[in-house]
């Protein structure tokens, strides 16, 4: 099994005409994901063409895209200005997760856009993410595919390169994964560390989990408190940030020490507090995996 | 980023906040002439992004014009945390009767701006959060209405007995909310929101920070930024689009993302070396990035050895090889230089860089213990 994603994912691209739309979207039909749509306004009955010359249509709209293909998750690398926007239209149309892509969205947008998205019962998956890949069946995203294999770990990280490096390093030893989930790296985001542990505890083929975390914010803190009261499956985790100084955005909006709270330190105590094995250097992710399932 | 308290207030005067009046000096002369101008008392604040201007002797009271000038003598100029003070705010001295707090931030666990009121004002929230928790009122706001009529009623309520203060306090707080959404803010706040012998109610302190992802809508306020705090890397850093952090250290880091970038940094520490910089590259294998990046690392004379860390993956590492040894070609470095690459392509980029006469690795403890080594020798 997998999370959130799978092989009967239907994906509606929005943005799909765009530079990085484009290029994502064939490398995601290459892999073997369902893409039965595009949005662009404007662009309403011409069809995206993709690495096998399979014909996707295009849409002026969501709620024409979902009506006519029956898409049930969206994909958004529209810029930032409209991004906010393209996750509200995303909702509205009724698909059951939207993962944004785009970096930048003004965060009183973002605001805006999950309380609308909880009112709909509708999962965000970032901003400012890599997306997701349950390897074998679907990729919605930017994640590479040559990196991933079939496999019995859950991988979640605010990160992309990050999580990447610890992907191929699973993959590299044969621990293959059964979803690895990007949550992004912004203050507002739909879905945090405590939705993918709960989604990978419930997931039978998921049988140990990578949690990947940095600085700024208790998203990691209380994922900790949830893995020790909720979770029977071993976790290992590892945080970025540890020479951070306070007060500085760390490129991603989300990576920022506030005072003294949110500092690497801090949330690798609660990891070890919470009987989460703490990898020293992302080299040692492997090996901590390798013995908690001996 | 940050705006000083001058251009906060000028954000505050256009939702309508009681702001007092004030002008901005960056000279001993035009200090004592704005003082003269207002007659009486007033106060000489030095404009800095830096907290603690007032312990830092960077904020004043003057009883006349001929004391302003004094004090903005000793004020301009002045170090204040790292930063040189280059402006002074010249404003009349209020009498006041009691200091509150009033404050709004975005908060990550509501997921929306959330407004933190006290009565316990004129001190810093963070302590007054630590020692007296419940003198603060918190509320956050629904992104779908806004703040809500009653809900400013409701925090007013909390900082005041008085029915003529609360009621201008309910204005306030609301007026607060509009300056915070019409500036594209993240944070704001007034402290103190003082109260005077006459019954009326002002701000005489305004901070705020706009979040970045706002500053192109807000051309505006994206031109109050003040360069002249910012190391000159970092500027070059913001104009070429890449995200850079001078750091104190002699290790100069070059990463692709901004996690395996904080990643490599820790591992520098790790590896007993102290890291130069935090440096975003980004996903492209364009050479002119490179270049701009190898620029703004060498430009710190600390800068002992430069360590790459590329992760490949949609980018194929044959491609950011090619660009880097572009890159490099293109620029004189005097520093060593390790370049370590993985993902996609690897060995290809291995050979590639290894003609080019670089020292390539796959690992990423491997390059960086090189590097730190490179960086003591």
């Amino acid at each position: 099994m997998s999370i959130f994603i799978d092989s009967d994912t239907k994906l509606v691209v929005q943005g799909i005409t765009g530079r990085d739309g484009s290029f994502h979207t064939s490398q995601m039909i290459e892999y073997g994901t369902q893409v039965v749509a595009g949005v662009t306004p404007g662009k309403g009955g011409q069809s995206f063409e993709g690495p096998d010359g399979e014909k996707v249509p295009i849409y002026n709209g969501m709620d024409q895209a979902v009506a006519e293909t029956g898409a049930n998750t969206s994909v958004i690398y529209v810029p930032p200005a409209f991004a906010g926007g393209a996750i509200l239209e995303a909702a509205d149309a009724g698909v059951d997760l939207v993962v944004a892509i785009t970096e930048g969205i003004p965060v009183l947008d973002m605001a805006r856009a999950h309380a609308f998205a909880r009112d709909k019962g509708v999962r965000v998956l970032g901003p400012n993410c890599p997306g997701l890949i349950s390897p074998g069946k679907s990729k919605v995203g930017i994640l590479p595919a040559q990196i991933v294999a079939e496999g019995p770990i859950g991988v979640v990280s605010r990160s992309g390169t990050l999580t990447y490096e610890a992907v191929f390093q699973l993959t590299n030893v044969g621990l293959g994964q059964t979803t690895c989930v990007g949550i992004g790296g912004d203050p507002l985001i739909g879905t945090n560390f405590i939705d993918c542990l709960e989604a990978f505890e419930n997931d039978p083929e998921t049988t140990a989990v990578v949690m990947i975390g940095e600085i700024g914010g208790t998203d990691e803190q209380e994922a900790a408190e949830y893995v020790s009261q909720n979770m029977s499956k071993p976790v290992v985790g590892f945080i970025a940030g540890q020479t951070a100084p306070p007060g500085r955005r760390m490129g991603h909006a989300g990576a920022i020490i506030s005072g003294s709270a949110g500092t690497a330190e801090e949330k690798m105590k609660a990891f070890e507090d919470n009987g989460i094995a703490v990898a020293k250097r992302p080299a040692d992710i492997v090996g901590l995996i390798q013995e908690a399932l001996a | 980023m940050d705006i000083h308290e001058y251009q906060a207030k000028e954000r505050f005067i256009g939702a309508g906040l009681p702001v007092p009046p004030g002008e901005v000096a960056t000279t001993a002369d035009e200090a004592e002439a704005i003082a003269s101008k207002y007659g009486g008392a007033v106060m000489v604040k030095a404009q800095v992004h830096a907290g603690g201007r007032g312990k830092a002797g960077g904020v004043k009271y003057c009883k006349d014009a001929a004391e302003a000038r004094e004090h903005a003598s000793n004020i301009l100029g002045m170090d204040i945390k790292g930063l040189t003070v280059e402006k002074v705010l010249v404003t009349p001295a209020e009498d006041i009767e009691s200091e509150a707090y009033v404050g709004v931030l975005v908060d990550r666990s509501t997921q929306s701006a959330t407004f933190m009121v006290s009565p316990e004002g004129g001190m810093d929230i963070e302590e007054v959060a630590e020692k007296q928790p419940e003198a603060i009122r918190r509320l956050a706001v629904d992104p779908r209405y806004g703040l809500l009529p009653h809900q400013a009623y409701w925090l007013a309520n909390f900082l005041y007995a008085d029915k003529g203060h609360v009621k201008q306090a309910t204005k306030v707080v609301s007026q607060l909310y509009d300056a915070f959404v019409d500036s594209g803010a993240s944070m704001t706040e007034i402290n103190p929101l003082i109260t005077t012998p006459e019954g009326d109610i002002k701000a005489i302190d305004a901070k705020m920070s706009i979040d970045d992802n706002e500053l192109f809508r807000r051309p505006e306020v994206a031109a109050m930024r003040d360069t002249s705090s910012e190391p000159p890397s970092e500027i070059k850093a913001r104009e070429a689009g890449l995200s850079y952090v001078k750091l104190d250290g002699n290790v100069g880091c070059c990463v692709n993302g901004a996690g395996l970038a904080m990643a490599t940094m820790d591992l520098v520490k790790y590896y007993g070396g102290e890291p130069a910089n935090f440096l975003d590259i980004g996903g492209s294998s364009n050479p002119d990035k490179v270049v701009a990046a190898l620029e703004i690392i060498t430009s710190d004379p600390n800068v002992k050895a430069i360590l790459f860390n590329i992760f490949g993956g949609i980018t194929r590492c044959d491609d950011v090889a090619n660009g880097i040894v572009e890159a490099t070609q293109r620029i004189d470095i005097q520093v060593p230089i390790v370049i370590r690459l993985t993902g996609t392509n690897e060995e290809k980029a291995l050979e590639i860089l290894e003609e080019a006469g670089f020292s390539a690795y796959t690992s990423m403890d491997d390059v960086v213990e090189k590097a730190v080594q490179l960086a003591q020798d």
